[in-house]
């Protein structure tokens, strides 16, 4: 019996040894090792789609502050509703942040990427400057990257500003527009918000 | 009613809503709503397959293209910069249109722009903002997409100041050049064209990644007019601070 719990021990060790990955606790260098291991990822053309994506999301759970994100997206309402409603829209918006995630990186996933700096805006922020070079078809784009440093040896990304449109607000004020059409339903939003994933 | 009037009129409408109207309100969202399927339809018809054309064309004519509109629209910039108190600004985008006009061969080359003048691009819209003037209602117009009272405006003011809505819209000389209205729809609709060919990878993630794609666009288009008249690419760090409260 506990030769059998040691060896459990050692194989859910040694999972997680060889599946996730840490980076550098330095935000500017963990953008740039972050990015690149997911372009890297993407461009693998041994690896099937469902593959690549579950990387990602693997990724992505472990260094975006996706909880943080879901609740700025939803404003102020956050403040008002059940906490079991609550939960279900922070499993909604995870599992939507990653397929929308999976898809806009795909889209990008061509490019070259180059982290030009970072500006420390506080003891919780920092943000990352970077672009993705320019290729064919598309000109450089410049992206910030909004990293939370509360605890400074995890950083995590909670926004990403492309020439200066933050994806974050853009996503809250779309999710208060569909509330606010809807009477400040939360089911609306809910509700679409399955559609997508389920699309 | 003459033109007079009529911005008369929307300068006081602009003025008594934007003390009470933040932009996110709307103007009328329901005929905004309309007039956005309508533009969506007209990119699907016909914006985007001539960009996805123009896209296939060789690398130094889309080049040249983006830098001839670009040129023509530095000359809107000179005059805002000037209204901004901004003479560097203006002395700079003066510089940057004469030397692409002539060592530039008519604006398709950009040698200022190799040589670090590189020129905002500003309107009469940013500069109400630069004085105070607050956005007003948003509504999105046929074609010309989104916007707001107070842009509105400004887009209305543009082709009274503008050089080249002078010489072309306006059918009036300016400083001996003169054109007419079909020059400035050929420019203008070359200027659409290379921006969806420019952006053709960011519409389609876009639209595939939105739940409601009108108001992302609202709202990509609040936040340029924003960095735009900030001159800035900051966000808002209260914002975000209040999540940790």
């Amino acid at each position: 019996m506990r030769k059998l719990f040691l060896l459990i021990v050692t194989i859910v060790f040694f999972n997680n040894f060889a599946f996730s990955v840490t980076y550098n606790s330095n935000p500017q260098i963990f953008i740039n090792e972050l990015v690149n291991d997911a372009i890297k990822t993407l461009s693998d053309k041994s690896i099937s789609d469902e593959e690549k994506a579950a990387v990602i999301s693997k990724i992505a759970r472990e260094n975006v502050d996706i909880k943080a994100l879901g609740l700025y997206t939803l404003g102020n309402v956050r403040k008002t509703i059940d906490e079991n409603i609550l939960e279900n829209y922070q499993n909604l918006f995870e599992k939507y942040f990653l397929k929308s995630l999976t898809s806009r990186l795909n889209d990008y996933s061509g490019n070259k990427f180059e982290v030009l700096g970072s500006d420390q805006k506080s003891s919780n922020y920092t943000i990352v400057n970077s672009k993705i070079l320019e290729n064919n078809n598309q000109p450089e784009i410049k992206i910030d990257w909004r990293v939370y440093t509360k605890n400074p040896n995890k950083p995590l990304i909670r926004d990403l500003v492309v020439e200066g449109l933050s994806l974050a607000r853009t996503q809250k004020e779309e999710f208060a527009s569909i509330l606010n059409s809807n009477n400040n339903d939360i089911k609306v939003l809910l509700t679409k918000l399955e559609e997508f994933i389920s699309k | 009613m003459d033109l007079k009037k009529t911005v008369l009129i929307i300068l006081t409408f602009v003025l008594f809503q934007t003390n009470v109207l933040k932009a996110s309100n709307e103007c009328f969202e329901g005929i905004s709503r309309s007039i956005f399927d309508f533009n969506m339809g007209f990119d699907k018809v016909i914006l985007k397959p001539v960009a996805k054309a123009y896209n296939k064309l060789p690398e130094p004519i889309k080049d040249g293209t983006g830098n001839f509109t670009s040129n023509i629209a530095t000359l809107l910039s000179i005059p805002n910069f000037v209204l901004q108190g901004n003479l560097k600004g203006a002395g700079d985008a003066s510089a940057s249109f004469l030397i692409n006009s002539t060592f530039g061969v008519l604006g398709f080359g950009n040698p200022a722009g190799s040589m670090g003048l590189n020129v905002q691009k500003e309107d009469v819209g940013q500069t109400l903002g630069a004085y105070g003037v607050g956005a007003g209602c948003y509504f999105v117009m046929p074609i010309l997409g989104p916007t707001t009272a107070r842009d509105a405006l400004g887009m209305i003011t543009d082709s009274y100041i503008d050089p080249f809505s002078i010489a072309t819209w306006r059918e009036k000389d300016f400083l001996g050049a003169s054109g007419n209205k079909i020059d400035y729809l050929a420019v203008k609709s070359a200027t659409a064209v290379d921006f969806r060919g420019d952006n053709m990878t960011n519409f389609d993630s876009l639209e595939k990644n939105s739940l409601d794609l009108y108001s992302s666009m609202k709202s990509l288009y609040l936040q340029d007019r924003e960095r735009k008249i900030q001159n800035s690419s900051e966000t808002n760090e209260d914002d975000w601070g209040n999540l940790d409260k």
